[in-house]
């Protein structure tokens, strides 16, 4: 097999890379190790699209958050992900705090944020009555979001395969070699060649670039432990809010989630570990009391799960998206920390451009449908769509997930649609099926039926996220 | 749209004692409303004994004690639909449900039984720091894994909450040559049965583990061990007491919550301390011709009492429909007075008597329960020792309340005795 393009790393970045991509005349392949898309910093980060006041004028990221930004609503709109654009704080307490939001939004308006502001004490209790009456001053950007992160990258994954790509999942890159004008890749059993390599590897990248022979790449893991809330506390706050930062990035912040949840946090604790995404009872305990701190009033033992991500921090503090200075034909995309995800689609955009300078000849494709249609969600319909959505698939009239009203229809449709679901993680994060308070209890043994039903496994195959992460150790004692 | 005397809302023990009381109180278009491929519940996957002492007199399985009922409801010829989820209850009882072969139903209900049973708390809710990998179960969903479908969760296991599925399980796991490591347990003492504790765990020399907890899960794929902590008078971990226990396995019991999301988005009042709803002595909730029972109510050690409970629910809902019962008369309110944490029925309408359900906050040894109505002691009696595991039931007749007074305290008195 001979590509045009690989991209390694299936994450938000590396999946709307492939997406823009695919309206080209390429032969493409979008590689990951793991068993899914959005398996690293992706899956577990704020799903904060940033206004942009938070980085250096002049940077990179500045540039790309801006842009990205700008871009998220066609983006989000044409792949089916719910994306809104709530607004943020950024509260300060005490007039000690007013230089540094003074300064955020000097950054921001030299970045070209539109719209911010810094709010008095009264403007704060109009836009959010519940937050602690410590907080003096705040800066307002309208234009920051919320989405969901791991829905994002599924979607520009599924639309980049729908239109041609190959999506290479559980294909852990292992050796790069330079052969004529490209490279022979090895991912997992695969061996294939392609002209160019995009490594947009997230905290492995700085080995993918080393392995293609480039070893100026310097990153490192960053952790960050989270709190997700019951849909009880989500109206807790209307806006992102953020608090005044400290070197450490950009402190705790509380806020809603696309879904109608309350997330806090994260932490920031820098790692070796490239893998470990285990939370800590001091990192929860940190959480906890700063998230407190901005809205003494949650209750945080409506927690329904914590989790912990590994942000890949740049050590020169700015993001890399560059062709390599020393390996023709690779172009990094690395050091993709915060805001990353806002800046995805801008990102995506400059590295095609990159390409075209490299010299990759770019045809745009005649049939490329940049639309993507999201999963119907059965929980969303009025009682005449779900009338006629049970007469059309009758699947849909089995609610596999009580709490957040999934049925076995959304359930077959994640598997079968393209980078379609292999293990119970991947349902979840497709359908939310187990999502809810239950967290699963209820539905995890149907939903390894339908998995195995579907797939053609036995049960005993069927993994929570890929790899050894079995369900199921064997059979009870059989009668002979 | 169609029309029914009475829709029972989840099939289990509680639904099915529900209707099957309905009908012998007279009505005849009764339908239950079930989400699993049978009638029966969560008594499907109890397949050891010790169900029915109380309404049968004899030891009867999980599947045994449902399946008279099943048998009683096909036997009175009582409808009900299976594989079918309720999504809505509005507040003139019209009830939203769908399934692959109606598609989506309204029914609208001359009563209503909410009968949906309850469901395990989580890891989420606890909290648990560490990792996030394949092998954490709660222990329901271990036992309908085992039980109902013939698979296996693992061979090494650590069990954190000592209530009683969580005691069954260890049991029913060694029996399938599992090693059951130990059941931590975060209080002082156990949430399950005595009878569980015996059986279960000393019969087998599985060690339980007081006053202890887990404070991290390891593994990156599959579990791979747990930490193992004690715990303090305030429940919070004691340093240098940590412990590393490989297993692959992690069980949760944890407790039980009333499952009401549908009583939530119909508005139905809760009570904060059951989860349940608020209902008075004849298991009518706040919202008029909508009754519930069972453990949607409160979480009961015992089906029997669940049968016992939801039969009065389902002869309140025949006479309400069939127009033989008062609406809105003056209540008294039950009230859980020192030592205890709830009282179920929280209303007794006027001139009728109840059947109290009752928990206590702690174990006490040598107490004495007394019940007063206004200022008038209505009921005392003696107890050797009261846990919060074992629920506690008192019958009071109509002619014990006939007195003035607006509320009904439950209360221990711990007379010399240190609380």
């Amino acid at each position: 097999m001979k590509y045009d393009v690989t991209v390694i790393g299936a994450g938000v970045v590396g999946s709307l890379i492939a997406r823009a991509l695919s309206r080209y005349e390429l032969k493409l392949c979008l590689v990951d190790k793991d068993s899914d898309v959005s398996m690293g910093a992706s899956k577990a980060n704020s799903g904060i699209v940033h206004a942009g006041y938070a980085t250096k004028p002049g940077s990179l990221k500045a540039l790309l958050n801006v842009r990205g930004n700008e871009m998220m609503d066609k983006v989000a709109s044409e792949l089916g992900v719910p994306f809104k654009r709530i607004g943020s704080l950024v509260v300060g307490f005490g007039d000690e705090d007013l230089p540094a939001l003074e300064k955020l939004l000097h950054d921001g308006e030299a970045n070209g944020v539109p719209g911010l502001k810094i709010l008095d004490r009264a403007g704060i209790s109009e836009k959010e009555p519940k937050l602690s009456e410590k907080v003096t001053c705040a800066l307002y950007a309208p234009t920051a979001g919320i989405i969901c992160p791991y829905e994002l990258t599924i979607a520009a994954a599924e639309n980049a395969a729908a239109n041609g790509a190959d999506v290479r999942l559980g294909s852990p890159v292992t050796s790069i070699k330079r052969t004529g004008d490209g490279f022979t890749v090895t991912a997992g059993k695969n061996t294939f060649e392609t002209k160019y390599i995009i490594n947009a590897a997230g905290v492995y990248s700085d080995a993918i670039s080393a392995m293609a022979g480039d070893t100026s790449l310097d990153v490192f893991p960053r952790k960050g432990e989270y709190m997700l809330l019951d849909k009880s506390q989500g109206t807790a706050v209307n806006h992102v809010i953020f608090q005044t930062p400290t070197k450490y990035g950009k402190g705790i912040l509380v806020t809603p989630t696309v879904d109608g949840n309350l997330l806090v946090g994260p932490t920031a604790t820098d790692e070796k570990d490239k893998d470990d995404v285990s939370t800590t009872a001091e990192g929860l305990s940190v959480v906890a009391t700063k998230a407190l701190k901005s809205v003494p009033g949650l209750n945080l033992r409506e927690v329904i799960n914590s989790f912990a991500g590994l942000r890949s921090v740049p050590r020169n503090g700015d993001f890399t998206v560059e062709c390599s200075k020393t390996v023709a034909g690779l172009i990094n995309v690395a050091g993709i920390e915060s805001p990353g995800l806002s800046a995805s689609p801008a990102i995506a955009e400059y590295t095609v451009g990159l390409l075209k300078k490299a010299g990759a000849a770019l045809t745009p494709k005649k049939d490329y449908d940049p639309i993507r249609k999201p999963i119907p969600r059965f929980a969303e319909m009025t009682d005449e769509e779900k009338a006629a959505k049970i007469k059309e698939n009758p699947l849909y009239g089995r609610i596999i997930c009580r709490c957040e009203t999934v049925t076995e229809g959304e359930i077959v449709d994640a598997i079968h649609r393209p980078v379609g679901a292999r293990d119970l993680d991947a349902i979840k994060r497709r359908t939310r099926q187990g999502m809810g308070r239950c967290q699963g209890g209820f539905c995890i043994p149907r939903v390894m039926s339908i998995l195995s039903r579907e797939l053609g496994l036995s049960e005993e195959e069927i993994t929570k996220c890929g790899g050894d992460s079995k369900m199921l150790v064997g059979t009870t004692k059989q009668a002979d | 749209m169609i029309h029914s005397d009475l829709v029972v809302i989840g099939g289990g023990p509680a639904g099915m004692a529900a209707a099957i009381e309905a009908k012998k109180n007279g009505l005849n278009d009764i339908i239950i409303l079930e989400r699993d491929h049978e009638l029966g519940g969560i008594l499907q996957q109890c397949i050891h004994n010790g169900f029915g002492l109380h309404i049968f007199g004899e030891e009867l399985t999980g599947p045994e004690y449902a399946g008279r009922f099943i048998k009683e409801v096909e036997d009175l010829g009582i409808a009900y639909r299976l594989d079918t989820m309720v999504l809505d209850i509005s507040s003139d009882r019209v009830v939203t449900a769908v399934n692959h072969d109606d598609g989506l139903m309204k029914i609208k209900a001359g009563a209503v039984v909410l009968a949906m049973g309850c469901r395990e708390r989580t890891r989420g809710a606890l909290n648990i720091p560490g990792s996030r990998p394949a092998g954490i179960y709660t222990a329901g969903s271990a036992q309908r894994l085992v039980n109902m479908e013939g698979f296996m969760p693992g061979k090494e296991v650590v069990i954190l909450g000592s209530g009683d599925i969580g005691l069954i399980m260890a049991r029913r796991l060694t029996l399938e040559g599992v090693k059951v490591k130990m059941v931590c347990e975060l209080l002082p003492y156990s949430g399950g049965l005595t009878r569980n504790i015996v059986q279960c765990l000393e019969d087998f020399g599985i060690p339980l583990k007081l006053s202890h907890t887990i404070t991290q899960v390891h593994g990156k794929e599959r579990v791979v061990g747990v930490t193992v902590s004690e715990v303090d008078d305030n429940r919070r971990p004691i340093p240098g007491t940590d412990e590393y226990v490989p297993c692959d396995t992690l069980l949760l019991s944890v407790g039980l919550i009333p499952e009401n999301e549908l009583s939530k988005s119909s508005g139905i009042k809760l009570d904060r301390v059951t989860g349940g709803p608020v209902v008075n002595e004849g298991m009518e909730t706040s919202t008029d011709g909508v009754f519930a029972c069972g453990n949607a109510v409160q979480v009961h050690d015992l089906v029997d009492y669940v049968t016992q409970e939801s039969r009065v629910a389902g002869k309140s809902a025949a006479q309400y429909v069939l127009g033989g019962d008062e609406a809105d008369t003056e209540c008294i309110n039950t009230v859980p007075g020192d030592g205890v944490r709830y009282v179920v029925p929280q209303k007794i309408r006027r001139g009728r008597g109840a059947k109290l359900f009752f928990r206590v906050t702690n174990v006490y040894p040598n107490v004495t329960v007394v019940i007063k109505h206004g200022d008038k002691v209505v009921y005392s009696a003696k107890k050797l020792k009261v846990a919060p595991g074992e629920m506690e039931s008192v019958e009071l007749g109509a002619d014990k309340l006939a007195g003035e007074g607006g509320q009904l305290n439950v209360s221990l008195d711990f007379g010399s005795a240190k609380k």
